[in-house]
């Protein structure tokens, strides 16, 4: 038995069945010994979306998404991947090949140094020195990745260390890391003082963010909203924790979000926020912000509270434990005149938008789209202006709607849709990018055809790089910069190319007809819409 | 404001690129950084001494802390630990100033540990304050180079 055999072995203890990658000589011994084992490798076109597919699948199965790339250019290209896991807190195991031990530091072919060049987006990172710690490691490597703040941890294994023979194979059942025990259970003190806060409390509000999604707690979120009724809003990374017709969901906060979540956020006098950052786009001033109000800071990561807010009440653990155990003491505060409050925001500060009739209305587009979908679907959003109408437009109930929030790496739906679909073949999934996003990640429509997995994808089609348009039209008075996307192929061409079917909006008119054939179709399609050049978000 | 951290590492290879990107990345200051192995070879003492506001402070503690390969985190003012600093300089004398150069060794409590026909090597294990003293008091005459530790502190001794 060789390293590379241990690695396969280590792969299916974790209970591994699907490797998103693109080999190279110094991975080879792995892909070799690959080919003894019921996991599944999934060639994508470039190691970046090896990263967003394992991304993908991680988000919806819970699980721990592995890709497996080359070295030198194999590993720098994940990098872009890897920091967007990173900012997400998702997990991630990213297996890359080096050069011969013998050999590192001497800038041999394709040699990078990997692990010090992603030092500061991984959680941890290993360069495999002896075969012998390959169980070890891996099993380590799964536990980081998937314990306390979820996130990509890299093994780095060098080429010799994956031939080199190695000892019985042998899984450890326990880990021994004297350096790492995340706090799971929040402290009771803790927890009583933000009960006893809320009790107090006449405007509480709860928001949401990604985190409450990674503890998967949502549904304690909610019996805590509902039970109390506690009106709830949201970060980007947060949309869908709590479904968004639920009545006390204001919806998204920050620069894009609404203007009475936002509202509702800054008149609060007691504010729970679990499982966010309380970052600059959410929350682009919370020394002001917060200066008035009671903060009970839930986080996984006590890094993270007091990092950009001073917290009055401060909670480090897990959400779905510390809501649990919320949940089971009585809490009483009367929130009637509040909810009437924020109910007549929502009705007097709804942003109305006046769409150009000539095209396709983009948020009206994904409003209908999401509705008609089905309640458990996936939807996938880019970076960029159709992020922004994703997030305003899109209803999400039982399903999830995954982005690449803290980083917004543009061409992130395509891979990521791909590893969700590939994980949950039955669930309906759905990637919205722009034209822009599109041209960075459409080389996977090949991988999708190779494997069998179908895609259903929505190119929001202007011509432009619209968010940065949009930017250079406040920022730059319509000075534009490199923002023409002229030159962009004939997606009607690339579609038939890659064997995907092709439908195409131009305007609302035939908009549910439209979209009942997309969501209708069991081929791979591409649903191309027209959209105004000139839109603004805001 | 200064602070001393204490950080026990684990004593493995690229840790201390580890803990030294933390603080570049995080735009942290490093006044001095001093690193060695403890009585157990597989754990390093890294001593770092930081200087910020507040909120810096205790957010350089809790992302040490996040590193795995941190295994505690100790912090402490000047003023909660005994430090020291071990400086190496060499100045160069002549017969006329040699005198002086002794005499202000001697008051500083520090030592010549090595000399040639021109040069005179000083050693000085002192307060990190006291070190900056000998090299103001030395830096009339001519200094040919210094090499220093960074602070090594422990917090004082308590009988619990």
């Amino acid at each position: 038995m060789t390293g590379a055999d241990s690695i396969v072995k280590c792969l299916e203890a974790e209970g591994v069945d699907v490797v998103f990658g693109y080999p190279g000589v110094a991975i080879c011994p792995f892909y070799n010994a690959i080919l003894n084992s019921d996991i599944e490798t999934v060639l994508i076109r470039t190691e970046q979306n090896a990263a967003h597919a394992a991304s993908g699948l991680a988000r919806v199965t819970g699980k721990v998404g592995v890709c497996a790339v080359t070295s030198g250019p194999g590993a720098t290209n994940v990098i872009t991947g890897i920091a967007t896991a990173f900012a997400d807190s998702i997990p991630i195991v990213v297996i890359t090949g080096q050069v011969n031990s013998e050999l590192l530091g001497s800038d041999v072919f394709q040699e990078a140094d990997i692990t010090g060049a992603v030092e500061s987006f991984v959680k941890y990172s290993y360069l495999v020195r002896d075969a012998d710690d390959i169980p070890r490691i891996f099993k380590e490597a799964f536990h980081l990745a998937s314990t306390g703040r979820k996130g990509p941890v890299l093994i780095d294994v060098p080429i010799d260390i994956q031939n080199a023979p190695t000892s019985k194979f042998k899984y450890p059942e326990s880990i021994n890391m004297r350096t790492y025990k995340p706090t799971v259970k929040g402290h009771a003190v803790q927890i009583q003082k933000a009960v006893k806060a809320l009790n107090h409390a006449k405007r509480p509000i709860i928001c949401a963010g990604g985190g409450v999604l990674l503890a998967d707690a949502c549904g304690a979120l909610r019996e805590l909203s509902e039970r109390y009724s506690i009106p709830a809003v949201h970060t980007m990374m947060g949309k869908g924790a709590l479904p968004s017709e639920y009545k006390l969901n204001y919806g998204m906060v920050g620069n894009n979000g609404k203007p009475y979540a936002n509202r509702a956020m800054n008149e609060a006098d007691v504010l729970i926020m679990i499982g966010a950052r309380v970052a600059d786009r959410a929350i682009s001033q919370p020394d002001i912000i917060f200066d008035n109000k009671t903060l009970i800071h839930i986080d996984v990561d006590p890094a993270e509270i007091g990092k950009n807010a001073q917290a009055t009440i401060p909670i480090v653990g897990d959400a779905l434990s510390i809501l649990t155990e919320m949940l089971e003491s009585e809490i009483t505060c009367n929130t009637s005149d509040w909810v009437d409050t924020l109910e007549e925001y929502r009705n007097t500060m709804a942003v109305v938008r006046h769409p150009n009739p000539d095209f396709v209305d983009p948020g009206e587009f994904i409003r209908r789209l999401t509705d008609s979908m089905e309640d458990t679907a996936v939807y996938v959003a880019d970076v960029g202006q159709n992020q922004i109408w994703s997030c305003a437009y899109a209803i999400v109930r039982d399903g999830r709607f995954l982005t690449s929030g803290g980083m917004g790496t543009m061409g992130y739906s395509i891979p990521a849709a791909m590893g969700v679909k590939y994980a949950c073949p039955d669930t309906q999934v759905v990637a919205v990018c722009g034209d822009g996003s599109f041209q960075m990640s459409m080389m996977e429509l090949a991988t999708m055809r190779q494997h069998g997995i179908q895609g259903k994808i929505v190119v929001m089609s202007n011509g432009y790089l619209g968010m940065v348009r949009e930017y250079q039209h406040y920022t730059y008075k319509d000075n534009y910069s490199v923002v023409d996307l002229s030159g962009s192929p004939d997606l009607s061409k690339i579609s038939e190319a890659y064997g995907f079917k092709y439908l195409r909006l131009e305007n609302m008119k035939d908009c549910d007809a439209v979209i009942k054939d997309f969501l209708s179709t069991d081929e791979s399609v591409l649903l191309e819409l027209i959209i105004d050049p000139m839109d603004l978000v805001k | 404001m200064k602070r001393i951290y204490s950080v026990l590492v684990e004593n493995r290879s690229g840790v201390l690129f580890k803990v030294a990107g933390l603080f570049s990345r995080r735009c942290f200051n490093i006044d001095s950084l001093a690193v060695g192995e403890t009585d157990s070879a597989d754990v390093s003492c890294m001593t770092v001494v930081s200087s910020g506001d507040e909120r810096t402070m205790e957010q350089i503690e809790k992302q040490l802390n996040k590193k795995i390969d941190v295994i505690k985190v100790r912090t402490f003012d000047e003023s909660e630990a005994i430090s020291r600093e071990l400086m190496l300089l060499k100045v160069k004398y002549t017969k006329s100033n040699r005198a002086e150069i002794l005499e202000i060794c001697d008051i500083m409590k520090a030592d010549i540990v090595d000399m040639s026909k021109t040069q005179l090597m000083i050693q000085i294990c002192d307060v990190p304050e006291r070190t900056r003293v000998l090299i103001s008091m030395l830096s009339s005459i001519s200094i040919v180079e210094v090499a220093r530790t960074g602070t090594l502190a422990l917090p004082k001794c308590a009988d619990s």
